[in-house]
């Protein structure tokens, strides 16, 4: 697992979110909330699809560590790590 | 004092045989039959009204995975209620537009769907349960989505009423333009009842449930072998407006409601109550000040049960009996029962009869009950009323005993 890999992952997951965006030019280092139409409950969406299809669980206190594709990639790598460690 | 007269101006619907009125109407005159099999969870395949509306002509894809079936059949109606009305929303303002939604129920297609998923997939932890559910179960969701969607700001809410609902959502957007509550309203019911398996479950459990081997064929009121109801989703929503508002913009008016009725039977949950129906006819008619001669057409509420059917002819029979001239009709036997929107669809099938002068049929009766006579009843085919059809009478009734009752008269001037 890497970090462009987990950009990626999180990529697919706002497709599925919010398939009327275009993400062809989401730009790593820029909070996403200023790049796409996404609100709360759209953050709530990427937790738990992070949840049901990777088993990773964000807890509430560490939800700004997903508010750019770069921090989503640092911030989730060694959570990967863990799930495929167990 | 007389109140203030009030007019349809605009209807909106999606229905088993259509997502507009014309295409409603002329399957209704041509004797179609809605209803498919449709799969229902832990049901197998069951007899059902389904509709096809296209559901992004006024949604994204993201409001629709996030909104509910409900909403989104409201939100469709809306628009096209809108545009039949000939109202364009940026020339209005918005917080002078009321919604008023009749539901029989909602909350339950959610719920019982993440249920299911929660057993079935999370092991019942409920951390997989979704944010979601609050805004998609509250009582008012589906009237709430049409003004998220619309921008509208003036009040919404869904009116409870089982299966007397749509006439319910009707006579609440009447009594709220009477009272100067908004300007416009958007009035009429939903279901989207047939996607949760407890409602199929419920009646088959109640022997209420319809069966055939032939879909087409399974919704049959007044009819010996009727078995039960088949369960339909759908929508209608009318632009209701006070009739001077209407006439001093030069829309076209497509009926006057008249006058109208709910009561309640007080006896029993479930088993129907002629006495307390015939009240709730003969009140709605002293409320429009006619009476049963004047009335053309009624529309029967008759589900296909066994029980129900015969207590509402019993009722209609003694308001409409012998040489009184009233054809009578039912459109549960062409899309089944569209629950709280049954009373609004039913009554955009037989509005178009202001101009044509035809009464639909009510279809697949092959063998009349004789416990279900009624004089004027129109079978399996349309008939033509001498004289036109000015007075229309729409029944609704629903568990609980709640009962309603709507009249509306074809607009003259």
């Amino acid at each position: 697992m890497t970090k462009e890999k987990i950009e990626q992952i999180v990529l697919d997951i706002i497709a599925e979110i919010a398939p009327d965006e275009d993400l062809s030019d989401v730009k790593p280092e820029v909070r996403l909330r200023d790049q796409l139409d996404l609100d709360s409950m759209d953050f709530l969406d990427i937790v738990m699809e992070l949840r049901k299809q990777h088993s990773i669980d964000v807890p509430e206190a560490e939800y700004r560590e997903l508010e750019s594709l770069e921090s989503c990639g640092n911030y989730l790598l060694p959570k990967f790590e863990a799930v495929a460690a167990a | 004092m007389h109140p203030q007269r009030v007019v349809i101006t605009g209807v909106g619907l999606t229905c088993p045989l259509g997502n507009d009125l014309p295409t409603f109407r002329k399957a209704l005159l041509e004797g179609k039959s809605g209803v498919v099999n449709f799969p229902v969870r832990n049901m197998g395949e069951q007899a059902a009204g389904v509709c096809e509306f296209d559901k992004s002509k006024y949604q994204n894809r993201k409001e629709i995975r996030v909104g509910t079936r409900a909403g989104g059949i409201g939100i469709y109606c809306a628009h096209e209620a809108l545009e039949n009305a000939g109202l364009e929303l940026d020339k209005l303002n918005p917080s002078r537009i009321g919604v008023y939604l009749g539901i029989t129920e909602h909350g339950n297609v959610e719920t019982e769907t993440e249920v299911c998923q929660l057993v079935d997939h999370y092991d019942e932890d409920v951390k997989y349960w979704t944010h979601h559910h609050n805004p998609r179960t509250v009582a008012n969701n589906p009237a709430g989505e049409i003004t998220v969607n619309l921008g509208l700001t003036g009040p919404h809410y869904t009116i409870g009423a089982a299966c007397a609902a749509g006439n319910a959502g009707i006579i609440q957007g009447v009594q709220m333009l009477r009272l100067g509550e908004c300007d416009h309203a958007l009035a009429g019911g939903v279901s989207e009842s047939i996607r949760a398996f407890g409602i199929f479950a419920g009646f088959k459990s109640q022997g209420a449930l319809a069966a055939h081997d032939d879909p087409t064929k399974a919704s049959r009121p007044f009819d010996t072998d009727r078995n039960g109801i088949v369960v339909s989703e759908g929508g209608c929503v009318y632009v209701l407006e006070r009739l001077e508002d209407a006439l001093a913009r030069n829309s076209n008016i497509i009926a006057e409601i008249v006058g109208y009725r709910i009561n309640s039977d007080g006896t029993d949950y479930v088993l129907p109550n002629p006495e307390r129906q015939e009240e709730c006819i003969r009140q709605a008619l002293a409320n429009a000040e006619l009476t049963p001669s004047d009335v053309d057409l009624v529309s029967t509420h008759a589900t296909s049960t066994p029980q129900g059917d015969e207590q509402e002819c019993k009722a209609v029979r003694n308001v409409f009996g012998e040489g009184s001239g009233t054809l009578i009709n039912n459109t549960k036997s062409f899309i089944g029962h569209s629950m709280g929107a049954a009373g609004a669809i039913e009554l955009a099938g037989n509005l178009p009869s202001f101009n044509d002068g035809i009464a639909h049929a009510t279809i697949n009766l092959d063998n009349l009950d004789p416990n279900c006579h009624l004089p004027g009843l129109v079978v399996n085919h349309p008939q033509k009323k001498d004289g036109g059809i000015n007075v229309i009478l729409n029944n609704s009734f629903g568990m609980l005993g709640i009962n309603s009752v709507l009249l509306l008269k074809k607009f003259k001037g």
